[in-house]
């Protein structure tokens, strides 16, 4: 994108009188104040100043406050993972990249097309798949991951938080690389498919020659209406996939789990938190030919209604110490859900299925979970997988195929951009 | 383009400062409606007939080239001198690569010069349909043989001829430059990079090297009113340029290309993104009609 185009767009774009205040700072003000004078606003507040969330839009999630979208924000039907590598050779063009992705993020969750086009000897600027189609609670997650600070032309190793690093090796990944890591990461989390997929697709457009695609993956979920209320989405397993997690409206426990505290990591992500995706393989024709008991011992709940095994609800307290008459635990110590208890840590889940076709040298579905999870410390996430270990009954059924960390930056303030605290640090 | 901006700024601000609500209502529209106008194309408004005429001349140039390149083929696959053949077709094509834009707009030539089986087949159509140089690239790398494709031969010189005529003709406009700069660079996305277009002959880099040199001409022509308008694009498009032509210079072999089989996945991804990185850039070219 070049400065001209920007310019221009400013020449296109109605400004409304509440924009012009913000900017001028006072009413009749504005009138007085002469070229030079605007200039210089213009630069205060940076080309952007005119993208701001649109609350009047349908279906809309914010895209500026305290946290990123799409990690408190209600899981959505659809999501776009995408990761990227950069080719972006300094910290200054790095941040200029997020500076440019700023507003771009913001339009498109307003569910607003982007840019103007009035020649047509040029492609528009918005790929244009999503007309038409609301916000459809449109999410955009931003992340970096551990490879980025370790690129030297960057000069950003100084900043690197301890607790970014790749993932160790777990008992039984199989991971391929086709899957593995990447410099940033960009979760699309939409309630439509091509709305999500729309999202990656222009943000990584406009970046053309910055950015190189490394891997991707959709996923979706879908959720069970009671009394007009959204139930838990059922995994490819047919299990509800998501009881146990922190409320995200309890500012509290979500302090606890999942938001970086001031004083935890680099300061740059105080209000952020660590991503940990992986792509999970789910062996659905092994899982099929298993009797119904086993694949309840395999998680210890329930299938059809979700509850603790001997339990009725979905919530009810799962108990993990219950024992039978022969003193046997109800929850088997190799399920799912004992091991991850056993683990004393806690995550914040944020799952979607995939089906990507079928492997080649197998004959089988290529499905299975995009397993994400929110932590302050990713140390929370590798507590629980090493819980689970050689022993999780759930091993049988899956192989982990895909893995990356990244390092979610804190909200955005309007005004500011994707990042900022990261390039404003010294 | 400093100026235009500030001059935006204080236009927008006495408008919203007069207008109180109605600039509001404006933005609720805009944003409900997501209207976007498109206006009719600008391709009149810039002067750009120096360069159009120089295309023109680079067009008419290549496909001199082109005719008197595919008589010397045709005559060495008439005398049943393979090995000649087999040199001579690379770089012969090259000449056609180059100008495809112009080449390709005469639509019932360019299938009879340069159509895949594949693309026949497409059409329902068979191998006794197939004419042109990739049907002799098949006997010359498949069967190792000019036998019985001189009646093809003499078709094809004939048909470079009747191109080279025609040419005179074609409507050579601005719009026809910039796309057809974008389509070769696409050509080379979808074609060449995946080794599609020379299926027998694996000269797949000669190709892609001639549908890169055909669209940095256009360019070059356009340069200097590009950097009128947008200098920035300017210096990008010669940079991305650059990388795709630095890129290709690593498989340069005999002062042609190797085989498009030495080709590793990485070597094809590599070549297949600096492509799509020139490409997106190049798409802005239309600025210059503005
Ligand atoms: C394909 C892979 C996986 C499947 C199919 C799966 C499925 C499930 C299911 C059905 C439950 C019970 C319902 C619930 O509380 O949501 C559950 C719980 C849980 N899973 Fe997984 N899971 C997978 C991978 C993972 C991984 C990799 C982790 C790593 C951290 C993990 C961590 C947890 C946790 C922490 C719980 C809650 C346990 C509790 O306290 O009750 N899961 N999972």
């Amino acid at each position: 994108m070049t400065k001209t185009n920007d310019d221009e767009k400013l020449l296109d774009k109605k400004i409304t009188r509440r924009q012009m205040l913000k900017v001028t700072g006072a009413g009749a003000a504005g009138i007085a104040i002469g070229a030079s004078g605007m200039g210089g606003i213009l630069k205060a507040f940076g080309k952007d100043f005119l993208e701001d969330d649109d609350t009047s839009a349908t279906n809309k999630v914010n895209f500026y406050g305290k946290h990123q979208s799409g990690i408190a924000t209600a899981v959505q039907t659809n999501i776009y993972f995408a990761s990227l590598n950069v080719l972006v050779k300094s910290k200054k063009e790095l941040q200029e990249l997020f500076q440019m992705w700023t507003p771009l993020a913001v339009q498109m969750m307003n569910g607003n097309v982007i840019g103007v086009y009035k020649n047509t000897l040029i492609p528009a600027k918005d790929t244009g798949e999503a007309k038409g189609l609301d916000a459809r609670n449109l999410s955009i997650t931003f992340g970096v991951g551990p490879s980025l600070f370790e690129k030297k032309e960057l000069g950003l190793s100084s900043l690197k938080p301890k607790e970014l690093k790749d993932l160790p090796h777990f008992p039984k990944d199989q991971l391929e690389e086709v899957y593995t890591g990447g410099d940033i990461c960009i979760q699309a989390c939409a309630d439509d498919p091509q709305v999500a997929f729309h999202a990656v697709r222009n943000l990584i457009r406009a970046a053309s020659g910055k950015v190189t695609m490394k891997w991707s993956q959709a996923g979706f979920n879908s959720f069970p209406m009671k009394n007009g209320k959204k139930q838990t989405p059922r995994n490819l397993f047919a299990f509800k996939d998501g009881t146990e997690n922190p409320t995200t409206s309890d500012e509290k426990d979500m302090n606890k789990v999942v938001w970086v505290q001031s004083g935890d990591s680099k300061p740059w992500m105080t209000g952020g938190t660590y991503l940990v995706v992986r792509r999970i393989q789910m062996h659905l024709e092994t899982w099929d030919r298993t009797a119904l008991s086993e694949q309840e011992n395999t998680f210890g709940r329930h299938r059809d209604s979700g509850a603790p095994l001997g339990k009725k609800s979905e919530f009810d307290d799962m108990e993990i110490e219950r024992k039978d008459a022969n003193g046997n635990y109800i929850v088997p110590e190799d399920s799912h859900v004992f091991l991850a208890k056993k683990a004393k840590a806690r995550v914040m889940r944020r799952s979607y299925s995939y089906s990507s076709g079928v492997i080649d040298s197998t004959g089988t579905y290529d499905a299975g979970l995009v397993f994400i999870s929110f932590q302050k410390n990713p140390e929370q996430f590798i507590k629980i997988q090493n819980s689970f270990g050689r022993l999780d009954k759930m091993n049988e059924y899956i192989t982990h195929r895909g893995s990356g960390v990244f390092a979610c930056f804190p909200g955005i303030k309007k005004g500011s951009y994707i990042g900022e605290a990261l390039f404003n640090t010294l | 383009m400093k100026t235009k901006s500030l001059l935006a700024i204080l236009l927008a601000g006495s408008v919203v400062m007069t207008g109180c609500n109605s600039a509001d209502d404006a933005k609720k529209d805009d944003s409900k409606t997501k209207t976007q106008e498109t206006t009719k194309d600008a391709s009149s408004t810039a002067d750009l007939q120096k360069e159009v005429d120089a295309y023109r001349d680079f067009a008419l140039d290549q496909l001199d080239k082109f005719t008197t390149e595919t008589e010397k083929f045709v005559a060495a696959v008439k005398d049943g001198d393979i090995d000649k053949a087999k040199e001579i077709y690379p770089t012969a094509r090259m000449y056609y690569e180059r100008s495809e834009p112009i080449a390709e707009s005469f639509g019932d030539l360019d299938p009879r010069i340069d159509a895949r089986l594949a693309d026949l087949k497409d059409e329902g159509k068979g191998a006794e349909d197939w004419t042109g140089y990739h049907k002799i690239e098949y006997g010359l790398w498949e069967k190792n043989t000019t036998k019985g494709y001189e009646k093809v031969a003499d078709q094809l010189l004939a048909d470079a001829k009747e191109l080279r005529g025609r040419v005179e003709t074609a409507d050579v406009t601005p719009d026809l430059m910039i796309t057809g700069a974008v389509d070769l660079l696409n050509e080379v996305s979808t074609s060449k990079i995946t080794g599609e277009e020379e299926i027998y002959s694996h000269t797949d880099l000669y190709d892609f090297k001639a549908n890169v040199e055909g669209a940095e001409k256009i360019f070059t022509i356009l340069e200097d009113k590009l950097k009128e308008k947008d200098p920035t694009l300017a210096k990008n498009l010669a940079d991305k340029f650059k990388a795709v032509n630095d890129l290709l210079a690593k498989y340069e072999k005999d002062g042609g290309y190797v085989s498009y089989t030495k080709l590793t996945k990485d070597d094809t991804k590599a070549l297949s993104e600096a492509v799509n990185q020139l490409g997106e850039p190049l798409s802005q070219m239309g600025v210059v009609v503005e």
